[in-house]
């Protein structure tokens, strides 16, 4: 019989277990129910007695680790911490979330392990054994796996399962032990990039993708990239949207080209970015085969408006096309959304 | 003063991003079809780990520079052609199959006893880079589990910048969640380091530095090791392309004023 553990953590203000996390009790709690097996949460924070409070109802084992080693993502620590609560458990399938902090040490713990993982799991199936879905060569082909060797992590892509919302209850926790290693590593805390305004919003419902044809001539004959800014910022202050921008587009400031100065790589989607998951994308100005396939392999609903209507990325691939230059519909755009608030 | 470095960079070759991708099985289990035509680039996010080690070798004279690639021996040269124009490095070539579907545990072990055999590598002085994915698997792990294997337990995965200081010890800003990065001070080497795109531009294409990696690659190509991949117990039950095709409405018609109507509905709708 298989025994399952579901790894969490803080998030980042340490109040609260994170979003990823129980994304990541649901699928536990479900596969458990599945495979009819026992379920154990292992908690990793400051204060993880804290946080087990929302987690009663998950009818689980809970194993924590606290301490003010753990109240900061940091590869030893959090090693040493998941490796102690996956040897008190014994787990035989230990599902991870697929957050930054521990999607950097499950390959190392499943290793110290003897164990085997796999990641960027978006589907767990199978009727009596388990069976993961994930995607090969950046969301381009998809594959449906399984492995008879024990223990065995699967890191959940986050978004892909509803968080567990547990009511607060007094509860029942063990605290395991952790014999802390060396700690060569000190956590300074985060920042944010050097930008006029935080574009990066994993949890808006809409996506808008910036392309190159933004900083390229207009119809007179001039680059108008300061515009062009305004109208994409001016459209997120309005909607909320997150941004996503092409690769070309950001490659162009270490090109000498005209740039967007609020773009970083961070936002970058496609082949060597991210693939967000939003329920809305809207494409401007892109031209070109990653955001269409590569960055929008997760978004339900796609539009797009592009001058060129034979674009052979975009068709089959958004489910409007727009035939139009981006920046008259979007400055019109930006008009009625900010009437529309008022 | 100068910090002498010993950089690894684990890197792969990946089909061109821009090619047609079809899953067919074989006998050794899933690839892809028509696999050793395709042309193939060096792993973006790799490629980026180079310039980067490139960059801080370069800052710190004595450093030396190492690129352990996996991957058929052919394609490694063909690959090598490009690349060896970017960045001066000493090429540790494993001959071995190509593609995202072999287990990564295999592919970790395999580049592990590489940079174990490597000679003249101090591994107090090194700096294991890689790409914190691939293009291919994109998995994420191998340069973890390769940093495990040689027992380096300060790691560090979407990094986008390393402030080396004269003490020896470094600053590292890694990606999060929600757009921002982690700073971390590492008080020295050894240290993994899975990058994602760093800062830096691709370096121009430099025919001498070109012809001075060729002359160690060639030889070093003639003698690569032959590796075989277990599986691991790894099953895969289907591979497949994404069958969803969407049925997309070309709007060829519609002015700018009607165009941005109808979107503020769209973003408006339940």
């Amino acid at each position: 019989m298989e025994k399952l553990l579901v790894l969490t953590h803080a998030d980042e203000a340490c109040s609260a277990l994170s979003k990823a996390s129980l994304e990541a009790v649901t699928a536990g709690t479900e596969l458990a129910a599945r495979l009819n097996a026992p379920l154990t949460i292992g908690i990793v924070a400051g204060d993880a007695t804290m946080l087990a409070k929302t987690l009663p109802s998950a009818a689980a084992r809970l194993l924590t680790v606290s301490g003010d080693a753990f109240a900061q993502a940091r590869y030893a620590t959090d090693a040493a911490a998941v490796e102690a609560i996956c040897r008190a458990s014994q787990a035989t399938i230990v599902l991870v979330p697929g957050s930054s902090r521990f999607a950097r040490v499950a390959a190392g713990v499943a290793h110290r392990l003897g164990g085997f993982i796999d990641t960027h799991i978006t589907a767990l199936g199978g009727a009596e054994a388990v069976e993961a879905s994930r995607w090969f060569y950046r969301q381009r082909i998809e594959a449906v796996l399984s492995r008879d060797a024990r223990p065995w992590f699967l890191v959940l892509d986050a978004g892909t399962h509803t968080a567990f919302n547990g009511v607060s209850a007094a509860t029942q926790v063990e605290e395991v032990a952790v014999q802390l290693p060396e700690i060569r590593t000190t956590v300074s805390g985060l920042r944010s990039p050097a930008t006029d305004a935080q574009t990066i919003r994993p949890d808006a419902k809409l996506l808008l993708v910036a392309g190159a044809g933004w900083t390229k001539k207009q119809p007179d004959g001039q680059l108008h990239p300061a515009e062009a800014g305004e109208l994409i910022l001016g459209f997120l202050r309005a909607t909320g949207a997150s941004l996503g921008s092409s690769k070309s587009l950001v490659d162009q400031g270490g090109e000498g080209e005209p740039v967007l100065p609020f773009l970083t790589h961070m936002n970058q989607i496609g082949q060597t970015g991210s693939t967000p998951r939003h329920a809305k994308g809207l494409s401007t100005c892109c031209h070109g085969e990653e955001p269409h396939v590569v960055g929008w392999r997760f978004i339900a609903d796609r539009r797009a408006i592009s001058l060129d209507p034979n674009c052979g990325w975009t068709r089959g691939k958004a489910d409007v096309v727009y035939i139009a230059d981006a920046f008259p519909v979007m400055t019109k755009l930006n008009e009625l959304l900010e009437a529309k608030k008022a | 003063m100068a910090n002498v470095l010993h950089i690894v960079v684990c890197a792969g070759i990946v089909p061109d991003p821009l090619q047609t991708l079809e899953p067919t099985t074989g006998p050794t289990g899933p690839g892809l079809k028509n696999e050793m035509v395709l042309p193939a680039v060096l792993d973006p996010w790799a490629a980026s780990a180079l310039y980067e080690a490139a960059n801080l070798a370069a800052k710190n004279p004595g450093s030396k520079l190492w690129l352990v690639s996996l991957g058929p021996k052919a394609k490694l040269q063909q690959v090598m052609m490009t690349v060896a124009q970017k960045a001066a490095f000493e090429l540790v070539p494993i001959d071995g199959p190509i593609g995202g579907f072999p287990d990564a545990h295999s592919t970790a072990t395999v580049l592990a006893e590489a940079i174990e055999a490597i000679p003249g590598l101090d591994r107090t002085k090194l700096l294991l880079f890689g790409g914190w994915e691939s293009a291919t698997r994109g998995a994420g792990v191998t340069l973890q589990l390769v940093g495990e294997r040689l027992g380096i337990t300060d790691q560090f995965q979407g990094v986008d910048q390393i402030d080396l200081r004269a003490d020896g010890s470094f600053e590292v800003l890694e990606r999060v969640e929600g757009g921002k990065h982690q700073a971390s001070v590492c008080i020295g080497t050894p240290a993994v380091l899975g990058w994602a795109t760093g800062n830096l531009a691709e370096p121009r294409n430099n025919p001498q530095i070109g012809m001075a990696n060729m002359r160690t690659i060639m030889p070093a190509l003639q003698k690569a090791k032959a590796a075989k991949l277990e599986a691991n117990g790894l099953r895969y039950l289907s591979v497949s392309l994404p069958k969803q095709q969407r049925t997309t409405r070309v709007v060829k018609d519609l002015t700018p004023d009607e165009i941005a109507a109808e979107l503020v509905e769209w973003i408006g709708a339940e």
